[in-house]
């Protein structure tokens, strides 16, 4: 399906009736069936990737077939229905918050308007509190006493393949973004509801392409992008020619060393396309000024972890590599680049999936000497940490007036935002080598809104749902572009540096997208450089 | 449906109660039988709710951080937002529990036409469920006047403070109004608000509801129909009930045993309910669990043994190449043969 | 991670709150309230006992703004008998002792009229009275 135009879309947005402009359905929600037609739904996973993570240790994606959301049949197994109330009694005994949310929503509606997919398609089913109610009305009519009793009096209903499909629409029109549970009074997250129900969906053989292609991807070559170890070192070095050119300074680069100090891990977006790649070259500046005894790896070559949008056991899998390669390489710890999911699953899961991490060190960093001990069990610490710290010490020169031709403003990755606290070290590094300004106060910090494709929903086949989704975000890098005059919008996030670019080129075609890093490296006076002036800075062809 | 099933259901609970209690012998049942049944079902329903939360485990640690987490030195840390401590973790949990912290940072949203959307504070969620709770916790801790003998002098003070207006007598209490006032808001937003009022259910009306006749026949009871309303009488009963040796030593007035049985329904109704959030509130893990896990770590009870595809397995997938781009391999390639 | 070392003591402690008026009484109802009877063996009153018992508040009230806000001060009249409507007049000229009548059943359960704040009781009366 084409995109909408701007100026359609703009008007639909704000004068379609929808529910988010102040109309009412004329049906109950739990009677309107959903319709899959081409651009509102992420193809399905591919037979072949499929199948291949079934074959893998641990790993469990059963019913690899060739289908299609817009058929009737989807070809589930004969015991769909009991493998999914088994899986979902199953989860209910694993997880505390599962219950805890199931039981607790009092429908405030706290969280309704707080949502940049429901602000977005005005859909009601957007609301957070009716995507919780989906996995919820089979809940209650299956597991509780109310429910067994009354049935639909008390809000329940039985798991059918309709109710299945709405899964499937809705699970995929959440990025897991986590803004509703800001609002919540009881911290319902509805990122835990969506993962639930992705990992439900998965027990019977639904997964989208655009997930389960890079989880495989990443399980394989070690990457999402499937980049194979020389590739990966040819896309690096790539960069590092890039940076001859601009700085005159040639990065030194290793991978797979043994015996580094520091084992360095980013999302291999950033080596992959633009602008990741000006971010990638950031980091290259930024440890070639300080001379780092560091290493990349080529096995483990992703920070991110398409694993978290898929399921507990495919996302432990995946992130196990790093601590493996970290152990093999016996570096002391771990850098992590730029991302979003990657350090949510890094600061909330990596230590209890795959830790303890006994044969790696607090990080410490070896210019400042600073310990960092807030990652003094999971040794890995973030790159905008390692940065802040270093500029606080005055270990790094920088000429601010190199971003002289930006004007930025600083989007809060959802994650490490709400997920991290990761908010205040951005904006101390921001500072000292940028002109910023904020966006509007309710848009930013744990209100920041997601840029309306994370978690693995970054596919073209559903821009305009993306387009949607990500408006409240676009919104709110307009206001400070008509008022300040921004022209850069920056952020520590792989997805949102790909998806924000194809958001701004369609809202607000001025402003660019760029990684924190790019913005430190292009501000980074390095010893011995032949630098000219840079009109464009690292992106000066 | 969504509410007039639940409407007609209270609208029922006060019908059996009305004429219940007129029959010769039914006192006994509506004024001693079922307050003690009602009073084991709640107890019993509430920990078998919580132990069954209690039963599963917190795998992951996963609060949302609302504010700067613990980190560099120069960094300032939001100790009540991301809390890296019990305490800190007790004080984010007190203010959540006690004044609403999370509704009080409600925004409202307004997509105008441009599009432009805008997110302004909005309070008026937070303050109803402030008026309303409150208003019912002083109403109950109100009630311990009759079932505490002799009484505590602090429920002297807070009659007193309740009853400050001197308005007629009985004294009016302000919580009675308020208790009514935030009822009667909370179910006017539900009616009004078009996204509220969606997804709205008949779990949701059921309680407000019952609640409003709660407050009502109270309401009534105290300052409209006094007839056979003998508090002296009344006090014995739930004295009596707290004792064991429960005693209705006078023809009491319907209306006592209409709030009486109204009040047993809701002690039933609510472990099996949204009521629960009561309690489910203290066990939200986005919310009470500590932002520290970088710092130490959290333990889950049923880690699955799994591994990474082996470092091994894959440098023997891509061993020729890795040699030919100049990457350390563990294991070298065989030796051409010549 | 289970929180049993939180989750039972709050449970623990959520039992003892809600269950509190059973233990703080320790099994005993108390004393009952014993209304004494008017010291000069009077038998009849404004209204039947039962009436007087739940609705004497609001019967006070009212005789309160009728006197002192709109000015009517006639009389009642029941089975004969005058009573001129007070407080001290009507009510505290048979039921003398406020201690052992009125406060019996105001400390069991709790209330606090305020009539006392105006009014004198008979007790009060004659203490002012010895006083020069």
């Amino acid at each position: 399906m084409a995109l909408p135009k701007l100026e359609e879309l703009s008007r639909s947005v704000a004068e379609d009736p929808s529910m988010a402009t102040g109309s009412v359905p004329t049906r109950e929600w739990m009677d309107i069936p959903v319709v899959f037609k081409s651009g509102n739904y992420a193809y399905p996973a591919k037979k072949d990737k499929v199948e291949y993570l079934n074959s893998q240790k641990g790993l469990s994606f059963p019913n690899a077939r060739v289908w299609s959301p817009e058929e009737d049949d989807w070809k589930l197994p004969e015991n769909w229905k009991e493998i999914i109330l088994n899986g979902l009694k199953e989860r209910l005994d694993k997880f505390r918050s599962l219950k805890i949310f199931m039981d607790c929503c009092v429908r405030c509606g706290a969280c309704a308007d707080k949502c940049h997919f429901f602000l977005g398609t005005g859909d009601p089913k957007n609301m957070p509190v009716l995507r919780a109610e989906l996995l919820r009305s089979v809940y209650r009519n299956d597991f509780t006493l109310a429910g067994k009793l009354l049935g639909k009096m008390a809000g329940g209903r039985e798991m059918t393949v309709g109710v299945l499909k709405e899964w499937f629409m809705y699970a995929y029109q959440c990025t897991e973004c986590r803004r509703c549970s800001v609002f919540c009074p009881y911290g319902i997250d509805t990122a835990e509801i969506t993962m639930m129900l992705r990992e439900l969906l998965h027990t019977v053989g639904i997964g989208i392409n655009w997930i389960l292609e890079p989880a495989s991807n990443s399980n394989r070559t070690g990457n999402h992008m499937g980049l194979q170890p020389h590739t990966f070192k040819d896309n690096v070095e790539f960069l590092v020619d890039d940076v001859e050119r601009l700085t005159g300074r040639r990065p030194n680069i290793t991978f797979n060393r043994k015996g580094a100090e520091i084992l360095f891990i980013t999302p291999s977006a950033d080596v992959f396309a633009e602008p990741g790649l000006y971010t990638a070259m950031g980091y290259l500046i930024l440890f070639e000024a300080l001379g780092l005894d560091y290493t990349w790896s080529t096995y483990a070559s992703e920070g991110g972890n398409f694993g978290l949008f898929t399921n507990n056991e495919m996302m432990k899998k995946l992130n196990a590599k790093m601590y493996a390669e970290a152990e093999r390489l016996k570096v002391r710890y771990i850098i992590g680049g730029e991302c979003g999911h990657m350090w949510r699953v890094l600061h909330q899961y990596m230590d209890t999936m795959n830790g303890p991490a006994d044969f790696l060190e607090v990080p410490k960093s070896p210019i400042t000497g600073t310990v960092f001990n807030n990652a003094a069990s999971t040794k890995m610490i973030h790159i905008t940490e390692f940065t802040a710290d270093l500029i606080k010490n005055g270990k790094l020169k920088l000429d601010k007036s190199r971003n002289s031709h930006i004007k930025a403003t600083w989007h809060d990755s959802c994650n490490t935002a709400r997920a991290m606290g990761l908010m205040d070290e951005p904006r101390y590094v921001l500072d000292h080598v940028v002109d910023w300004v904020e966006m509007p106060e309710n848009t930013i910090r744990e209100q920041t809104f997601c840029c309306g494709s994370g978690t693995g929903l970054n596919t073209d086949e559903i821009m305009e749902l993306r387009m949607r989704a990500g408006l409240p975000r676009a919104n709110a890098v307009k206001h400070v572009h008509d008022k300040h005059g921004v022209n850069m919008l920056a952020c520590v996030c792989a997805i949102d540096r790909a998806t924000l670019t194809s958001l701004m080129n369609y809202w607000n075609p001025d402003v660019r997208v760029c990684g924190l890093s790019e913005l430190v490296g292009n501000a980074i006076v390095l010893d011995g450089e032949t630098r000219e002036e840079l009109d464009d800075g690292l992106r000066t062809l | 449906m969504k509410y007039g099933a639940p409407f007609l259901a209270v609208i029922a609970l006060v019908l059996i109660a009305w004429l219940g209690s007129l029959i010769p012998g039914m006192q006994y049942v509506f004024g001693v039988v079922f307050p003690y049944l009602a009073m084991a079902m709640f107890l019993y329903g509430f920990i078998r709710q919580v132990v069954y939360w209690g039963k599963s485990p917190v795998p992951f640690s996963i609060q949302t951080t609302c504010g700067q987490a613990k980190s560099l030195d120069f960094i300032k840390h939001n100790k009540l937002e991301a809390p890296d401590t019990n305490s800190q973790v007790v004080a984010r949990m007190l203010l959540e529990v006690l004044t609403f912290r999370s509704l009080f940072r409600n925004t409202q949203a307004r997509i105008y036409s441009g599009p432009k959307l805008t997110h302004e504070s909005s309070k008026w969620l937070w303050m109803f469920a402030l008026l309303f709770h409150y208003s019912f916790l002083v109403v109950l801790i109100r009630h311990m006047r009759l079932f505490l003998n002799p009484y505590p002098v602090c429920l002297d003070w807070l009659e007193f403070l309740d009853g400050i207006f001197q308005i007629g007598a009985p004294n009016w209490y302000i919580t009675d109004i308020c208790l009514v006032t935030g009822l009667v808001l909370l179910l006017l937003r539900r009616f009004c608000q078009t996204k509220v009022r969606y997804i709205s259910l008949a779990n949701d009306y059921f309680p407000l509801f019952l609640l409003l006749g709660i407050a009502i026949t109270g309401i009534l009871m105290r300052y409209c129909l006094r007839g056979n309303v003998d508090v002296v009488a009344i006090k014995q009963l739930a004295v009596g009930l707290a004792t064991f040796q429960p005693t209705i030593t006078a023809d009491i007035a319907s209306i006592f045993y209409i709030h009486l049985f109204l009040v047993c329904a809701l002690l039933v109704y609510f472990p099996y309910s949204k009521l629960m959030h009561m309690g489910g509130v203290f066990f939200s893990p986005t919310r009470n669990m500590r932002n520290n896990t970088r710092a130490a770590r959290h333990i889950n009870p049923w880690n699955p043994d799994i591994k990474p595809h082996s470092y091994a397995g894959y440098e023997d997938e891509f061993r020729e190449f890795m040699v030919d781009a100049g990457i350390p391999v563990e294991k070298e390639l065989p030796a051409k043969q010549a | 991670m289970y929180n049993k070392g939180l989750i039972v003591p709050g449970l623990v402690v959520f039992v003892i709150i809600a269950t509190f008026p059973f233990w703080y009484n320790g099994l005993s109802a108390g004393p009952v309230p014993k209304p004494e009877l008017p010291p000069g063996g009077e038998k009849q009153c404004v209204a039947p006992a039962e009436v007087m018992r739940s609705e004497h508040m609001s019967m006070l009230n009212e005789w309160r703004d009728e006197v002192l806000r709109d000015g009517h001060r006639v009389a009642v009249v029941a089975d004969g008998k005058e009573y001129r409507k007070g407080l001290q007049t009507a009510c505290m000229s048979c039921h003398t002792n406020k201690e052992k009548f009125c406060d019996s059943c105001h400390n069991y359960t709790a209330v606090q009229p305020y009539c006392w704040d105006c009014h004198l009781t008979p007790a009060n009366i004659v203490a002012k009275k010895e006083k020069p």
